[in-house]
């Protein structure tokens, strides 16, 4: 029988362990891969005693679909703004009111009456940054300000190209390389734009995740990316450099909100007014490499990305760049159909 | 009599409701965590997509099903093949096909080689082939990566030996996700053609060769009929996982060449098409089916040849 | 057998190609254990002998909770899985065919034959909408779906103990008037100790590595160790991972090892 009892102890051992594991509060974060700071988690946990756990995705859309399926779990997600007006209107996010908080003074005035959530009653800033391209020169040494590096690459770089799995940031991208306007309903520019994606996907190498890792190792030689991974990725190899598309490139910004069916609806609005101090604030940037849309944050941020070339725009490229905006329903279902067959 | 015949009837049925009621707890389980769900699937192929994912309850659409081959035309809405669904069909057979093929040129010798050791050794031998086999099948994929990548092993070797100066691309090809397979399903091969060769009849060999046979022929005509049960059965144990395969193109794969198993994942997840998703899965089903059947069939007729 | 100058057991080359096998599929795993001990900062260069990513990993809590409920997700549905296949492997062998008993084989073995990612989204389906209904979304969802595709595993090598004892035992007792319950208790349930703890080990060990089910059915907050390292391999990988997985590779290794050595000890 003794086997029984060292079983019996094991499995009550396991338990005991799995039970005191649990803090007092907790709060499950819904966010980006590779996108959230292990230490401000920490500071957060200490600060207010809650237990923090943070699961990954990978698009706006992966991130709207597990959600809308129903008993996820999530106290918080990071929706970028054009998916915001889509998860307010399914119903699916709290209106936490952060325009009340305490720290609600330190957002930048720029990113208080933003159209898709005029005077944040949903959402809080996390991030903001621009899609662009990261090419290792040592592999080509041409143009890179120019979305042709990945929709028509030159020679070196076939088969060497990593694009992010994100829909809108692609399909904007592409629009704007046939002069079109984000949002068009054009067919002629839109069937234009589906055949160059279909032509050029079999000329990338991937469409993954792992930019930060694999760029400056060379499993990757570009990337369609944003500026944040691919500054963290030039910090690791400086023959990386970053480009502005000169046709048009996406601006984002990713913001915090509360589930509608969060469970822990106190220590996610703690959070809320947690990330627009300042301090904290400067957490987040100093991880990811982003800008924050928070006051004061500049000056807790380390010196090298006060003027990282991934993060201040040459006056020359600044026109390019333009606020990604949510579309018309049907011109939605009309991009996300191009761009389910790209996926295929 | 009558009496006693009735009592031992009634024992009898007794009996029957007695294992009944013990296997309950398993059935139940069975069902609520795996059968019912398959059925709730099959409903759900059945219904319009919802549009954020998810089904319009209760609204029947064939859809779902026509979209697994057939895809409208964006701009001129004609009705078409749905190549890029094909495509992926195809490639999961082809590189199904070829994992088993080249799972069995290197399991058959393999396990030939156990089944010829001494005894005492052999068990040594499918103890080391059964580690893999149990080792988590996301760590054995994770060490693959290892291996093949740019700064991987097989690259820094080729490199260091001069046979080659820029690395060879194998990460996030269709070459990457065979080797995987190849690699985590291998000990599924070995192990079933080492059950059947570990009772090959070494007299009828021996009877081959007393007939001048050469080796290659005793291999062709005595040792591969004989051991051909456990061909099919390695073969049938790694052709279905491989066809279902999910994890290894995702990780080897890098998010663009993918295999039915990464198209389901897609149409419920950023696709949001659960219908469809519902339907390939159910196809993915009966193909697994279909090569259950052809191992089934094979096992009962091999089972009757040597009763 | 009278030794022989020709080896009729021979086949030329395939000693050549078995050693080969045997070395490729140590070397990925070999070089991951290696890897594991690797001071540098990135994966793919080696500056020398280090702990430091065992160490680190040790310290990471989100690694602490996602082992502990991935250990404690195996405890359960193992547990839960052996009792119900030691149930069923009573009831379905030993036994003249009975009305049922193909349809309980069938059933039983049913999550062996069905494509992981399948059984995954059919559960993700029902699951979520359950959680929606009931408002429940703890680790019940986890433990219920791994118990079912354990069960099978559990089974099988209890009901081959079970199809080769001997019955005379349990006569005996029954001669001696014990009870049904009681002749199980004092005879069956010790002749079938070493099956049932193959099967629950078995269990344990398809439990703690299932990966697909599990990032399908679980909720936020729910990672196991498989879940989470499937979410970091996707991005940064850390060389944390390599350690996390050479722990995880001799956990295996070790049970594996002890299946073997309990399954072989024949009474």
């Amino acid at each position: 029988m003794r086997w029984k009892t060292t079983a019996a102890a094991a499995a009550i051992a396991v338990l005991a362990l799995a039970g005191s594991a649990a803090a007092e509060g907790e709060l499950n974060i819904f966010n980006w891969g590779d996108y959230t700071n292990p230490e401000l988690i920490k500071k957060f946990e200490t600060q207010h005693n809650v237990k923090v756990t943070v699961t990954d995705y990978d698009s706006n859309d992966t991130a709207l679909a597990k959600v809308r399926a129903g008993g996820h779990g999530f106290d918080i997600v990071v929706p970028s703004a054009n998916y915001v007006p889509i998860w307010v209107k399914e119903g699916l996010l709290l209106e936490a009111r952060p325009d009340q908080m305490e720290n609600f003074k330190n957002v930048d005035q720029r990113w208080v009456d933003v159209p898709w959530d005029p005077g944040r009653r949903y959402t809080v800033p996390w991030q903001w940054g621009v899609s662009g391209i990261g090419v290792n020169t040592k592999v080509y040494g041409g143009d890179i300000n120019t979305s042709a590096i990945w929709l028509d690459p030159p020679a070196e770089l076939v088969g060497k190209i990593n694009v992010e799995p994100e829909m809108t940031d692609v399909l904007f991208a592409t629009i704007k390389y046939f002069g079109g306007d984000w949002c068009t309903k054009d067919l002629e520019v839109l069937k234009k734009v589906r055949d160059k994606l279909v032509e050029a996907k079999p000329k990338w190498l991937a469409m993954d995740y792992s930019v930060t890792e694999k760029l400056p190792a060379g499993d990757y030689s570009a990337v369609y990316y944003w500026n944040g991974a691919i500054m963290r990725s030039r910090l690791k190899n400086p023959d990386i450099k970053f480009g502005y598309p000169k046709e048009g490139y996406p601006v984002f910004m990713d913001s915090v909100a509360i589930l509608a069916d969060a469970k822990n609806v106190d220590n996610a609005k703690l959070f809320m007014n947690f990330i627009m101090d300042p301090e904290n604030a400067a957490l987040i940037s100093a991880f990811a490499k982003y800008a924050n849309g928070i006051k004061g944050s500049e000056q807790f941020m380390p010196e090298d990305m006060r003027t990282a070339p991934e993060l201040v725009v040459p006056a020359e490229f600044e026109k390019a760049g333009e606020f990604l905006t949510t579309c018309e329903p049907d011109v939605q279902e009309l991009y996300t159909r191009i761009w389910t067959e790209i996926q295929k | 009599m009558a009496t006693a015949a009735e009592t031992a009837k009634h024992a009898e049925q007794e009996q029957v409701r007695r294992r009944w009621l013990l296997s309950t707890p398993a059935l139940i389980i069975i069902f609520v965590a795996a059968i019912g769900p398959l059925f709730v699937m099959l409903a759900y192929s059945f219904m319009a997509k919802g549009d954020y994912g998810d089904v319009k309850f209760g609204t029947f659409s064939l859809d779902g099903w026509t979209s697994v081959l057939f895809q409208r035309d964006i701009f001129d809405d004609t009705l078409g093949l749905a190549d890029a669904h094909l495509s992926i069909l195809w490639r999961s057979l082809r590189l199904s096909f070829y994992t088993t093929v080249l799972t069995l040129i290197f399991g058959f010798p393999t396990a030939y080689f156990i089944s010829t050791r001494p005894p005492h050794t052999r068990e040594i031998w499918v103890f080391l082939v059964t580690i893999p086999f149990w080792t988590n099948l996301l760590i054995r994929t994770f060490a693959m990566q290892q291996v093949i990548r740019n700064e991987g092993l097989v690259n820094t070797a080729l490199i260091w030996l001069g046979i080659i100066e820029r690395p060879l691309q194998i990460m996030h090809t269709d070459v990457a996700i065979l080797l995987g397979m190849v690699y985590v399903y291998l000990p599924l091969m070995v192990l079933p053609l080492y059950a059947s060769m570990e009772k090959l009849d070494f007299r009828l060999v021996e009877a081959g060769y007393d007939l001048y046979a050469s080796r290659l022929q005793v291999l062709w005509r005595i040792i591969i009929p004989l051991v051909k049960p456990g061909i099919i059965a390695g073969s049938i144990l790694v052709f279905i996982p491989s066809l279902g395969a999910y994890v290894i193109p995702r990780i080897l794969g890098g998010g663009k060449n993918m295999m039915l198993g990464n198209l389901i994942e897609l149409q419920f997840g950023s696709g949001r098409n659960w219908p469809l998703g519902a339907a390939i899965s159910i196809t993915l089903m009966a193909m697994v089916m279909v090569a259950l059947l052809v191992y089934v069939r094979n096992a009962t007729r091999s089972g009757a040849g040597h009763g | 057998m009278a030794r022989r100058p020709f080896d009729i057991r021979a086949q030329p080359g395939f000693g050549f190609i078995a050693l080969i096998t045997f070395f490729a599929l140590y070397l990925p795993i070999a070089a991951l254990v290696a890897y594991s001990f690797n001071a540098a900062e990135s994966l793919s260069h080696w500056e020398g002998l280090s702990l430091r990513w065992f160490v680190s990993a040790w310290q990471n809590t989100a690694v602490q909770d996602a082992a502990i409920r991935s250990l404690m997700l195996a405890v359960w549905a193992a547990a839960l899985a052996t009792i119900a296949a030691t149930m069923a492997a009573l009831a379905t062998t030993r036994t003249a065919p009975y009305r049922g008993l193909t349809f309980k084989y069938a059933f039983i073995n049913q999550p062996l034959m069905v494509p992981e990612i399948v059984t995954a989204v059919a559960l993700l389906i029902v699951f979520s909408r359950i959680k929606v209904w009931t408002g429940y979304s703890g680790m019940g969802y986890l433990i219920l779906a791994h118990t079912a595709f354990c069960i099978p595993f559990a089974y099988l090598p209890i009901r081959a103990r079970l199809e080769s004892m001997d019955l005379t035992l349990e006569r005996a007792a029954a001669d001696l008037y014990a009870t049904p319950w009681k002749a199980f208790r004092h005879v069956t349930l010790p002749l079938l100790r070493p099956a049932i703890i193959a099967g629950f080990m078995l269990a344990f060990v398809i439990s703690l590595d299932d990966v697909v089910i599990t990032e399908f059915v679980k909720s936020g907050g729910q990672d196991t160790l498989p879940t989470y390292m499937l979410g970091q391999l996707r991005r940064e990988t850390s060389p944390e991972i390599n350690a996390i997985a050479t722990v995880f590779l001799a956990l295996s290794v070790l049970l594996v090892t002890v299946f073997f050595f309990v399954n072989r000890r024949k009474p």
